[in-house]
């Protein structure tokens, strides 16, 4: 919704470069375009500061806690060397990587569907599948609780039918689900957008050449869909790793990074750590969006 | 189109489960915060007394929620416009890397940004104690949204030929920033403020450690009567959440639709 087009830089070139060849021949190009740096530089500075002051200065501040702590800039290495933290790292890591493909798969299957058919009730079931894009994450953990939680849904269902209680929110396991449930709306966005830009000749081009259903899904749409798959599985995975309000609402006890931050802030007052370990956090979350954005030539940010 | 078969209605059920998934959670939640006892179910009668009891604890939250999202829309606006003019105008590695930069509080976690922001900041007393230290990590967080929202539309006009034709007939810059740029964007400022105002109503990671005991936001008071209440009050607490977001929920929908067709 707020991503600019791909290619969107490439787009602009195109359209600047004869406006700056007008601007060399004759008088009007003073006046216009491309000749008033100043304008610019001013229109950008209020942005500018805001940023370095209350961003990059606080980054670089943070940076440099984490390593004037008891044991300096080993702080920074302790996400591998200290058992409990590379311990939540991995958990942190194996969740998010999860969540990933679970939310990938899900979209990819409904948002393919809601794409490729069209049938009385479909705007419906789109607004519903897109919906729950801007709830924070507490909110999400209410939703996990109302599901799965004490006096929730499942719970409900699983004791009429077979006489006993299954409750998991207060576990990795509702974690697990909130991270799905937030992530959905994101991904089947992306990976709707990205179908409905298919050119439908190389679909009609390969059945006429007597490819099955599943064949052309298998060779045709699925790979024209990677740089979705690429930028929305980056977004849904750094998200998952940085979230914070789920694990917040759900329990205190889930052992994932995030809340192994919260703990040595708040429960040890360890500084230090908790600022390495954060920027630490930062850098994979943000390397991992980067990595996915070159790949996949689109832009890619993390929500929420 | 094909007879629908099998696979149709196979994946026809597949979706409205993930529909399931998302809605039911939001309906129950939305029921239990008007059931008298959500434990004995909806046969206990419908009330408003949990409505209630959360406009008595928690009115404070839900003024100072809106006041902090209204204050974030008007600097975002202020900030990122421009900034977002300038991105466009501009083609070079340094206004890619500027970009680059703003984006860069939405991929950091919150958790992050919001240590730094104490560590570099907490001794500001009076500073750490007000609203304003809340704005300051909102504003960081939804500019991005606004400047994305705000380029999308200057790349998708040709707003350089517009402004050439009004610099042509005597326009100066001011005249053609403000009669010719902002008009032909407004859907993407409309767009990028109402995310703004959404997010910043909503936003938890960062909030959670930058308020103090007298600053608290709405999601903040969430997770309050999560841990504290019972379910009703969460539960009704969440509805007036709702119902806060839904609104501009909607109009960004529809706002997305018309680009599309």
């Amino acid at each position: 919704m707020s991503l600019p087009p791909p290619n969107a830089s490439a787009l602009a070139d195109s359209q600047f470069r004869p406006l700056q060849r007008q601007g060399t021949g004759w008088g009007w190009g003073q006046l216009t375009l491309g000749r008033d740096p100043l304008v610019l530089t001013a229109m950008m500075a209020p942005a500018a500061v805001v940023f370095g002051a209350f961003f990059l200065l606080p980054m670089l501040r943070l940076f440099l806690i984490g390593g004037s702590g008891a044991e300096g800039w080993g702080a920074y290495a302790s996400i591998i060397t200290n058992p409990r933290h590379l311990e939540s790292l991995v958990s942190t890591v194996l969740l998010s990587a999860g969540v990933t493909l679970v939310t990938l798969v899900v979209s990819t299957v409904a948002g393919l569907f809601l794409v490729r058919n069209r049938f009385p009730g479909r705007s419906l079931l789109n607004a519903m599948l897109t919906f729950p894009l801007a709830f924070p994450g507490v909110v999400i953990g209410f939703m996990v609780i109302m599901l799965a939680g004490r006096q929730g849904l499942i719970g409900d269902l699983t004791f009429k039918l077979a006489g006993s209680k299954l409750v998991f929110a207060y576990s990795m396991a509702g974690l697990f689900l909130g991270y799905v449930y937030f992530s959905i709306p994101r991904v089947i966005l992306t990976i709707m957008a990205s179908a409905e830009k298919l050119d439908p000749r190389l679909e009609e081009a390969a059945r006429s050449l007597g490819a099955r259903p599943w064949q052309v899904v298998g060779h045709v749409i699925l790979p024209a869909l990677k740089p979705a798959f690429l930028s929305a599985g980056a977004v849904c995975f750094a998200t998952a790793m940085g979230a914070f309000g789920t694990a917040f609402t759900l329990a205190t006890r889930i052992d994932v990074l995030p809340m192994t931050i919260y703990t040595e802030f708040t429960l040890a007052a360890n500084i230090a750590m908790a600022a390495a370990l954060s920027f630490v956090l930062g850098a994979v979350t943000w390397a991992a969006l980067a990595v996915a954005r070159s790949f996949a030539g689109t832009s890619v940010a993390a929500a929420g | 189109m094909a007879k629908r078969g099998i696979s149709f209605w196979a994946q026809l059920a597949f979706t409205l489960l993930v529909c399931a998934l998302l809605v039911v959670p939001v309906v129950l939640s939305m029921l239990a915060g008007v059931t008298v006892n959500y434990f004995v179910g909806i046969k206990s009668g419908l009330t408003l007394r949990w409505v209630e009891e959360v406009w008595r604890l928690y009115a404070e939250t839900i003024w100072l929620s809106m006041r902090i999202a209204f204050a974030c829309l008007a600097c975002t606006l202020l900030l990122g416009v421009p900034a977002a003019y300038v991105l466009a105008r501009r083609t070079g590695a340094v206004a890619r890397a500027i970009e680059e930069l703003l984006v860069m509080p939405v991929a950091v976690p919150g958790l992050a940004t919001s240590l730094a922001l104490i560590v570099t900041y907490g001794g500001f007393g009076d500073f750490r104690r007000s609203w304003v230290f809340i704005l300051v990590g909102h504003v960081l967080f939804t500019l991005p949204f606004m400047v994305r929202s705000v380029l999308a539309v200057l790349h998708s006009i040709d707003f350089a030929t517009l402004e050439e034709g009004a610099a042509s007939l005597g326009a100066g810059f001011l005249q053609r920033f403000f009669h010719v740029v902002l008009p032909n964007c407004l859907s993407g400022i409309l767009a990028g403020s109402l995310m703004v105002l959404t997010l910043s109503m909503g936003e938890f990671n960062l909030t959670w450690l930058l308020h103090t005991p007298l600053t608290k936001t709405l999601p903040v008071g969430l997770a309050d009567s999560y841990a504290s209440m019972r379910l009703e009050i969460g539960s009704a607490y969440t509805l007036v959440f709702f119902l806060m977001i839904i609104p501009s929920l909607i109009v960004l929908q529809i706002l997305a639709n018309r680009k599309r067709a």
